[in-house]
C-alpha cells in the first residue's frame, strides 16, 4: 500500500467505532463504518492538514456517503490532489 | 392567572445589517431586502474562502459615544446600547428612581465581545507584543453587553448574559418575560447582541462547512447552508397595567415562553426538542395551535436544520401546519447568532402589529422535505393574531416565543 494509503485508512479509523473494525479495508463502505456528519468534517480536517491540500466541502451540497462509497474513492480522491499539489 | 402580570412589549430597538433603526430595519424586510455583502470588518478577507457575510454597514461609533468611551467598548457593546437607547426612547419610558432599582437588562450574546479577543490574540501571538491593551479582559468579557446597557441606561436592576449559542437573545427574552410577568421586576431591557465576524471566527465556521458562498436560502430547494451575521436587538417590556397607566403604546403581548434541550447530537438538529419547546410556548400561552398563523422560524438555511423544523412544526401543528406563514428573517440578516432571537423577535413584533408576514428571500422553489408555506420571496399582508419565534441553538439548547396581538 502507498503512504496515501496507509495515511487515510489511519484518519479514516479514528473516526469510526474500531471496535466493529479491527482493520480497515479499500473496499469498506464508508456507511457501513458509521461515519456521522461531524465524523466526516473532522476528517476532512485531518486529511488537509495531514497532506496540506484542500478539499472543497460542504456538509449541506455534499454527502461523504454517496460521493465516496468506499475508503478505497477517499483514497483515490486524496491521491489526485495530492499529485495535483506536486505538480 | 389573575395574580400574575400581563406582559407587553412598548419598544422596540436595532442595529441590523439592513439599517441601524427598527423603522429602518422593518421595512427592508418588508422589502426582502438582501443584507449580504462584501467582509469588510475583518482583517486579511482575501485570505478566507468565504467571502461574503451580513455586516452592519457603516456603523460609526462616534456618532453615538465620546472618544474616551471607545475604549471601554467591543463592537458587540456598542451596538448593544445603540439598539437598548432605541428601544426606551420608542417606549417613551424614562427610567429614574425608583424604577431604575426594578428595571432588569438581560441580554442574550453567544460569545460576547471576540473582536477585541481576536485583535488581542493577534497581538500577542503573531505580532509577539509584550502587552495589551488595558481594558482588554472587561471589553471581551462577555457580560459586557448587559453590563454597558445597564450603565449607559442607568438599569440598577437584575442584570446578566445569557448564553446558549443561537438560542441566546430568545432565552434572556424569556427570562425577562418570566421576570416581569412574575412582579419580581417592574421593567425590562432585554434582546441580543452579537458581533463575531472577526477572522478567527470567520475560519471557525468555515471549519464546521455548513456555510453557502453566497446566498442563504432557507427551506429552498438548492439551499446551499447557512451565512453569517451580526446586530443588536433589544425590547422593552412592562406589565400591561403599568404600560396603561402611563399611556404608553403598546406594540404587542407576550404570552408564552418554551424551553427543552435535546440531550442528543451536538451539532445535529433534533425534531423532537424543537418540536417540545414550540409545545411548551404554547402550552405556556394557554393557547393551541390553531391560534397561531405566523411563525417566524429559526431557518438557518441548512439542509438538516430546516428539515427538521419542518417537521417539528408538522408534529405541532398537525393538520393547521400546512395553514401558517414560516418565514425566515435569516435569509436576509444572516444568522446573527446569540442576537439572533432578538433581531427576529422584533420582526415577529412587528408582524403581529402590522399584520405583515416578512418573506423568506431567496426561495428558488419547494424542496420536497420543506412542504409548508415559507412567504416565498414577497412580504404578505395578513391577520396575524398570535406568531412564534423560534431559536434551535448548537448543545441543542431551545427557546421558542409567543407573541400575540394586543386587544
Amino acid at each position: 500500500m502507498t503512504d496515501v494509503t496507509n495515511d487515510v485508512i489511519a484518519i479514516i479509523a479514528k473516526k469510526v467505532r474500531v471496535e466493529n473494525h479491527p482493520k480497515i479495508e479499500l473496499s469498506d463502505r464508508l456507511e457501513d463504518l458509521g461515519l456521522e456528519s461531524l465524523d466526516a468534517v473532522e476528517m476532512i480536517f485531518d486529511l488537509e492538514e495531514k497532506f496540506d491540500i484542500q478539499i472543497p466541502y460542504n456538509a449541506n451540497t455534499n454527502n461523504p456517503r454517496t460521493e465516496f462509497a468506499t475508503v478505497g474513492d477517499v483514497v483515490n480522491a486524496i491521491q489526485k490532489l495530492v499529485d495535483k499539489k506536486k505538480s | 392567572m389573575s395574580d400574575v402580570n400581563r406582559v407587553v412589549v412598548t419598544g422596540l430597538g436595532a442595529v441590523t445589517p439592513l439599517g441601524q433603526t427598527v423603522p429602518a430595519y422593518w421595512d427592508a424586510l418588508k422589502r426582502g431586502t438582501s443584507g449580504m455583502g462584501p467582509i469588510t470588518l475583518t482583517s486579511t478577507p482575501e485570505e478566507l474562502t468565504q467571502k461574503v457575510v451580513a455586516e452592519i454597514k457603516n456603523f460609526e461609533p462616534l456618532e453615538h459615544f465620546e472618544e474616551r468611551e471607545l475604549s471601554t467598548l467591543d463592537r458587540v457593546s456598542q451596538i448593544a446600547v445603540v439598539a437598548a437607547r432605541e428601544a426606551i426612547a420608542d417606549s417613551a419610558i424614562t427610567i429614574d428612581m425608583p424604577l431604575s432599582l426594578r428595571t432588569a437588562c438581560i441580554i442574550g450574546s453567544g460569545v460576547g465581545g471576540m473582536m477585541t479577543l481576536d485583535d488581542t490574540y493577534r497581538r500577542v501571538y503573531l505580532e509577539k507584543k509584550k502587552r495589551v491593551f488595558p481594558l482588554s479582559i472587561p471589553r471581551l468579557m462577555i457580560n459586557a453587553p448587559a453590563s454597558q446597557i445597564s450603565m449607559h441606561c442607568g438599569l440598577r436592576g437584575p442584570a446578566y448574559v445569557i448564553a446558549s449559542a443561537c438560542a441566546s437573545a430568545t432565552h434572556a427574552i424569556g427570562a425577562a418575560f418570566h421576570m416581569v410577568r412574575s412582579g419580581a421586576v417592574d421593567c425590562a431591557v432585554t434582546g441580543g447582541s452579537e458581533a463575531c465576524i472577526s477572522f478567527g471566527t470567520m475560519r471557525g465556521w468555515e471549519a464546521m462547512r455548513v456555510m453557502a458562498p453566497e446566498v442563504c436560502r432557507p427551506f429552498s430547494i438548492g439551499r446551499e447552508g447557512m451565512m453569517i451575521g451580526e446586530g443588536a436587538a433589544v425590547l422593552l417590556l412592562e406589565p400591561l397595567e403599568r404600560a396603561q397607566a402611563r399611556g404608553a403604546k403598546i406594540l404587542c403581548e407576550i404570552v408564552g415562553f418554551g424551553m427543552s434541550a435535546d440531550a442528543a447530537d451536538l451539532t445535529a438538529p433534533d425534531v423532537g426538542g424543537m418540536a417540545r419547546a414550540m409545545q411548551g410556548a404554547l402550552d405556556d400561552a394557554g393557547m393551541t395551535a390553531s391560534d397561531i398563523q405566523y411563525v417566524n422560524a429559526h431557518g438557518t438555511g441548512t439542509a438538516a436544520n430546516d428539515e427538521a423544523e419542518t417537521k417539528a412544526l408538522h408534529q405541532v401543528f398537525g393538520n393547521h401546519a400546512k395553514s401558517l406563514a414560516v418565514s425566515s428573517t435569516k435569509s436576509m440578516i444572516g444568522h446573527a447568532l446569540g442576537a439572533a432571537g432578538a433581531l427576529e423577535m422584533v420582526a415577529t413584533v412587528m408582524a403581529v402589529r402590522d399584520g405583515i408576514a416578512p418573506p423568506t428571500i431567496g426561495y428558488l422553489g419547494p424542496d420536497p422535505a420543506c412542504d409548508l408555506d415559507y412567504v416565498p420571496n414577497e412580504a404578505r399582508a395578513m391577520n396575524i393574531e398570535a406568531a412564534l419565534s423560534n431559536s434551535f441553538a448548537f448543545g441543542g439548547l431551545n427557546a421558542v416565543l409567543v407573541a400575540k396581538k394586543f386587544s
